[in-house]
């Protein structure tokens, strides 16, 4: 406990700050219905676009809804498929990587060509195709998401996993006779996780921009349920009065993205990627 | 390095006939057809049927994906689902449009962001230097329609300096072309300048921490000389690899910048297409996006090749 | 006579995560004379470097030079500002890094950059610095003066790309020149010739100079006076004659005695039975033809055995193969022929057809601990993996077995709880000695095992080595770069060349003439601990002849040579007299005349 106080006071405050915005978009996954002050669809006002006020803090949308109930329950869609995807993403990239980098032959060759693949898709070009062919419920933009960001999660666990196999304590394992699970588990996994982890948290930024994107071109949640993006998309008409009901879904957008970064900075995560980020996270 | 040159080229292509089959798989691997979609649910099976054989539906999936690709090839993309209407021909009328804004684009984003980037690397630590590390983070942690949104807010609502829409067709004088490129132009520059000055001052900060530059500065090399003379032309391939991936964030922003300005192109038409699942429309847009893509990406691996010391004198 | 150099009180201090700045080099004074050479002795962490990089007015980024003063001539370098540190820098100072291969740019001419310097201070214009230039290569022995400039840096060996640096740090006619172990990573042949044309060179130009080293011997050869270091202190200064014979502070006294070969290990009984039999050993990288050759072949039919309880020493340059040769025994590169007997039995080649106890009876020590050990696993569980996968020792069993096998190697019971990264070099080399050892192993390949250790540390782990070797009646087979290493721990040695074995034989064997011409090559390389032995030693090494594909892999090289005969025909193998068998055209009578005086000092 003491040792987490001290690690947590190194950290700076940027940090601190970014990861408690990211932990509460989280924790709104879950509790977002139940703290909002309205139902999502409830028309509590008849006038439309209404400025901020203690009433209706973030105001009232196009169709004098609350605007701030409606971002609560949007962080169901936003942070929920956008995580889900994330977890799809890194957790498959993940151990097709180390599993690539340790067995290599075939196996590797493979799997490093399909998903360069993959990776050649431009994201929203995927994001796009995927839509027009399968529509765009949630399991779709959840899979489709994962999908889209498994290469580069591959390539980077592989990067760092060869790295690390390169290392003559995984020839000493090898020497003793050690079986792939083994190596994967304890000899490479304890060594790459932390930068694993600070690509799973630009991962997610990725997922949140690509989904928030395709909700605001009308192509991502669907009517009557609505993430950030879409919350962006139905308020449009509100942007020449600057109405707060355009604006705070944006900003909710921005704050995760920007939080996420920081903490991710602040933990050194970008600095342990270094140069491994190349291609594949193309818009 | 000929042979390195050649191979490289044969990559491109390869990863674009995978790529060709990854797009023709995905928007075939749907339960219901074409046929289906196009009747709607009241249609007779029979009906269904002889609008599939027309559709030439009833071949397998490798036959037609052959069929398709021979198309592509020979410049006939199939017709439009939703309108009836050659594919190629709506492409043909709204492809210059989308060129000549990325191309305006590029031209102004990439000089901007070289020097951002490599000005912010020769500084790094100083004030300005955070300041634009700040501002590109922030800039790419947002989503490009908030980019384009607040600079709508901005330019056309707040200053009234420019047309928030734009239309190529009705430009009479030069002046016009501006007034109506240069919203959009801005908009797509903050998005990929952003993502290129991040790119260009890693690979540059990169190479100054590479024991050759120490070496420099013990020689008593000046600063600007150690960046411009010393790193610059290790960062080459880097820094190519880092604008064409940049430049491929234009296809993002293009996509958001074309709907929200209105702005007749090619990603606005696909756009359209998925909205409709006008599924021929999509495919032959995805797959010049694609082209598009890959052909950044080899050509900037083709700059690293060519700028490798090691390849260039064996 | 006025000091060319002067530093009075220096204090660098560092900063660390927490932003906590602690001095690396505290205090240090010390004067250097026109044309004087001075060396900075110390091991790592020393602060020899930092104070080496003060001398140019730099530190390294997260490191500050406190206080002190350093003048140069009239000149108080710390004093001066950035255009004039600019201006100071490769004109009145310069500076010669460890590794050129990493110092030069590799996207830019040589030419360009060793001539960069003089045409920046507008000292000389383009022509007159490439005339320098021109100069300066012949001066240091460089072959093709006139063409080597047009190269770009990998397309130059390593030895030459450090004399091409000292032509950088030279082309200004600096008045002080600081050496930064210039000739560590160099091979010990390659070593002397670098040496020698950075003395010749210094000498002619009578410029001071600073060399920086953590090699005694090395020194020796070069400085006039020299400074001990330790943690960032100085100790002792003193010329060089003084500080090698009657060193006064007990660091030196440590280190002089480090330098010197302690010999150690008993021969084995030479009826001891063989444990490990290699027969025709060939292998490489790549696919290779039908003929079983690797498309890479790095060893090439070698033969050789080891005896129960005792210990085989293989000694070669970088690219010998004898890192390849434990791993090929290891199985971790499974060889391409040939066959590997232990213990009467034969031994499959890849690790996947071994069985769990021949894997057990073989154990393979890598040179570094740092990246031999998983940084992120206690030393309990990198020590109990081994037993738990051996001998199925579980809980208590295991913890009381780890405790043991640190107490076998000399360290705490309480480094069991710590990471690697908490521990010193010696104690993560001892840990990963333990390692081995936790398999019971009959025979322990050992992969220059102190070549990354500071001589004082090295030496004791060779005691310990040594000692356990004895007691647990273990047979090891000992690869170093380093002759004087081998000859002291080991009962035979065998000398790989490209891949081959070009002489074997008893520890006694190898000691006297007649040689193979490489052993012969070799043992003359190796400096020795006295003032005056380079010059004593002539050339031995012909220059390098790149002509064709030879027959015999040292005939480039050899001294002995014979065209004609060496590179068309195999050398066969041939028996000395003195019982080591070396792979020779020569008769023994012309390698005893063509070999090197015998080494002064006997070495057991």
């Amino acid at each position: 406990m003491k040792l987490l106080a001290s690690r947590l006071r190194r950290i700076p405050i940027g940090g601190l700050f970014g990861g408690a915005i990211v932990l509460f978009w989280i924790a709104m996954v879950l509790l977002g219905a139940r703290v909002a002050p309205h139902d999502a669809g409830e028309i509590v006002d008849m006038d439309v676009f209404l400025p901020a006020s203690a009433q209706f803090p973030f105001g009232t949308d196009y169709l004098g809804r609350d605007m701030l109930s409606r971002v609560l329950h949007g962080a169901r869609y936003t942070v929920g498929i956008a995580l889900a995807a994330a977890l799809i993403a890194s957790g498959s990239g993940l151990i097709l990587g180390m599993v690539a980098a340790v067995r290599r032959g075939w196996l590797d060759a493979v799997l490093s060509r399909a998903l360069d693949t993959l990776i050649s898709i431009p994201s929203k070009m995927f994001a796009l195709i995927v839509v027009a062919a399968f529509g765009s419920s949630i399991p779709v933009l959840v899979l489709m998401a994962g999908t889209i960001y498994t290469p580069g999660a591959y390539r980077i666990a592989r990067s760092l996993a060869v790295g690390v196999g390169a290392q003559d304590f995984v020839r000493v394992a090898e020497a003793r006779g050690e079986g792939t699970g083994f190596i994967v588990r304890e000899e490479i996994l304890p060594n790459i996780i932390g930068p694993v982890l600070a690509d799973f948290g630009l991962r997610f930024v990725f997922i949140v921009l690509l989904l928030a994107g395709m909700s605001f071109l009308g192509l991502g949640i669907q009517p009557p349920n609505a993430d950030w993006g879409s919350l962006v998309r139905e308020n449009m008409a509100g942007l020449y009065e600057g109405a707060p009901a355009v604006l705070m879904p944006a900003l909710a957008i921005a704050s995760l993205t920007i939080g996420m970064n920081l903490a991710i900075d602040a933990l050194g995560g970008r600095d342990a990627l270094g140069g491994r980020r190349r291609s594949g996270e193309a818009g | 390095m000929l042979k390195l040159v050649a191979s490289r080229l044969a990559l491109g292509i390869l990863s674009l006939l995978l790529v060709s089959a990854a797009v023709f798989a995905i928007t075939s691997l749907l339960p219901g057809d074409a046929a289906e979609e196009l009747l709607g649910q009241y249609a007779t099976r029979e009906t269904v049927e002889a609008l599939r054989a027309s559709l030439g539906l009833d071949q397998p999936a490798p036959l037609r994906y052959l069929h398709w690709l021979g198309g592509l090839l020979t410049g006939d993309f199939g017709r439009s689902l939703a309108n009836n209407v050659p594919v190629a021909q709506l492409i043909g009328a709204r492809l210059p449009n989308s060129l000549m804004l990325a191309g305006a684009t590029a031209v102004v984003s990439v000089p901007l962001a070289l020097a951002i980037g490599i000005t912010a690397a020769m500084w790094r630590g100083s004030l300005y230097d955070r300041a634009v590390s700040v501002l590109t983070l922030s800039i790419v942690s947002v989503p490009e329609f908030l980019v384009a949104t607040a600079s709508v807010l901005v330019f056309a609502v707040h200053l009234r300096w420019l047309s928030a829409l734009s239309a190529a067709s009705d430009i009479t004088s030069l002046a016009q072309f501006f007034r109506l490129f240069a919203l959009p132009v801005a908009t797509l520059c903050c998005v990929i300048v952003a993502q290129m000055i991040r790119l260009s001052r890693a690979a540059i900060i990169d190479q100054l921490r590479a024991p050759y530059v120490e070496m420099a500065v013990l020689k008593g090399v000046g600063p600007l000389r150690v960046v411009l003379r010393h790193a610059l032309p290790n960062a080459i391939g880097p820094i190519a690899n880092a604008i064409a991936l940049s430049l491929s964030y234009l296809i993002g922003g293009v996509i958001i910048v074309e709907t929200i300005f209105n702005y007749p192109g090619i990603a606005k038409l696909m756009v359209d297409g998925v909205s409709t699942r006008d599924l021929p429309l999509v495919q032959a847009c995805a797959m010049i996006f694609c082209a598009g893509y890959l052909l950044l990406v080899t050509v900037a691996d083709l700059c690293a090749i060519l700028s490798n010391p090691r390849l260039r004198h064996p | 006579m006025a000091a060319a150099l002067e530093v009075q009180g220096l204090e660098v201090v560092a900063r660390n995560a927490e932003g906590v700045e602690t001095p690396i080099v505290r205090d240090a004074s010390f004067a250097l004379a026109p044309g004087e050479v001075l060396a900075l002795i110390g091991e790592s962490g020393s602060g020899k470097t930092t104070i080496a990089l003060a001398l140019l007015g730099y530190a390294r980024p997260g490191c500050r030079i406190a206080q002190g003063s350093i003048r140069l001539g009239e000149t108080e370098v710390l004093a001066l500002s950035a255009r004039a540190l600019r201006d100071l820098r490769g004109r009145r100072v310069s500076y010669v890094a460890q590794s050129a291969a990493a110092a030069f740019n590799p996207a830019r001419s040589i030419m360009w950059q060793v001539t960069e310097m003089a045409l920046l201070h507008g000292i000389a214009s383009r022509q007159e610095a490439e005339a320098m230039a021109v100069a300066l290569f012949r001066a240091l022995a460089l072959p093709e003066p006139e063409r080597v400039g047009d190269r770009y840096p990998h397309q130059v060996s390593g030895g030459q790309l450090q004399r091409l640096m000292a032509a950088m740090a030279l082309i200004a006619e600096p008045e002080l020149v600081v050496l930064d172990e210039p000739t560590t990573a160099l091979d010990v042949t390659t070593q002397i010739e670098v040496l020698r044309a950075f003395k010749a060179v210094l000498r002619a130009r009578g410029a001071s100079a600073v060399y920086v080293s953590h090699d005694l011997a090395v020194v020796a050869q070069i400085a006039d006076r020299i400074v001990v270091l330790r943690d960032g202190v100085i100790r002792e200064t003193g010329p060089t004659g003084q500080i090698l014979s009657a060193p006064a502070h007990p660091y030196t006294k440590s280190l002089v005695a480090a330098a010197a070969p302690v010999p150690r290990g008993a021969a084995a009984p030479p009826e001891a039975p063989p444990l490990l039999v290699v027969e025709g050993l060939v292998a490489g990288y790549g696919r290779g033809g039908r003929d079983g050759m690797p498309a890479v072949p790095v060893l090439r039919e070698v033969d050789f055995a080891i005896r129960r309880g005792s210990s085989l020493g293989v000694i070669g340059e970088s690219g010998s193969g004898k890192s390849t040769l434990a791993r090929v025994i290891a199985g971790l590169l499974p060889m391409a022929r040939g066959s590997i007997t232990l213990d009467g039995q034969p031994l499959p080649a890849a690790i996947g057809q071994r069985t769990p106890d021949q894997l057990r009876r073989i154990q393979l020590v890598f040179q570094s601990a740092d990246t031999a050990l998983n940084p992120r696993r206690s030393v309990a569980r990198i020590l109990g993996r081994p037993i738990e996968f051996f001998h199925g020792a579980k809980g208590a069993e295991r913890d009381r077995r780890v405790r043991r096998l640190l107490d076998l190697v000399q360290l705490p019971a309480a480094a069991a709880d710590r990471l690697p990264g908490e521990l010193s070099g010696g104690q993560k080399q001892r840990v990963n000695l333990a390692r081995a050892l936790a398999a019971e192993p009959d025979l322990i390949l050992c992969d220059e095992v102190t070549s990354a250790l500071d001589t004082v540390v090295g030496a004791a782990i060779l005691d310990l080595m040594d000692g356990l070797r004895r007691e647990l009646g273990l047979s090891t087979m000992f690869i170093s770069h380093d002759l004087h290493t081998v000859r002291s721990v080991c009962d035979e040695v065998m000398v790989l060349y490209a891949g081959q074995r070009v002489e074997a034989g008893s520890r006694r064997a190898i000691q006297a003439a007649p040689w193979h011409p490489y052993t012969g090559l070799l043992i003359a390389s190796v400096p020795e601990l006295r003032p005056g032995w380079l010059e004593e030693r002539g050339t031995v090494s012909a220059p390098p002849d790149r002509a064709g594909p030879a027959c015999c892999t040292f005939f480039p090289r050899c001294p002995l040579r014979q065209p004609g005969q060496c590179d068309v025909v195999p050398p066969p193998v041939q028996h000395l007299a003195k019982g080591s068998a070396i792979l020779c055209h020569r008769s023994e009578a012309e390698l005893l005349a063509g070999a090197e005086p015998a080494t002064a000092e006997p070495l057991v």
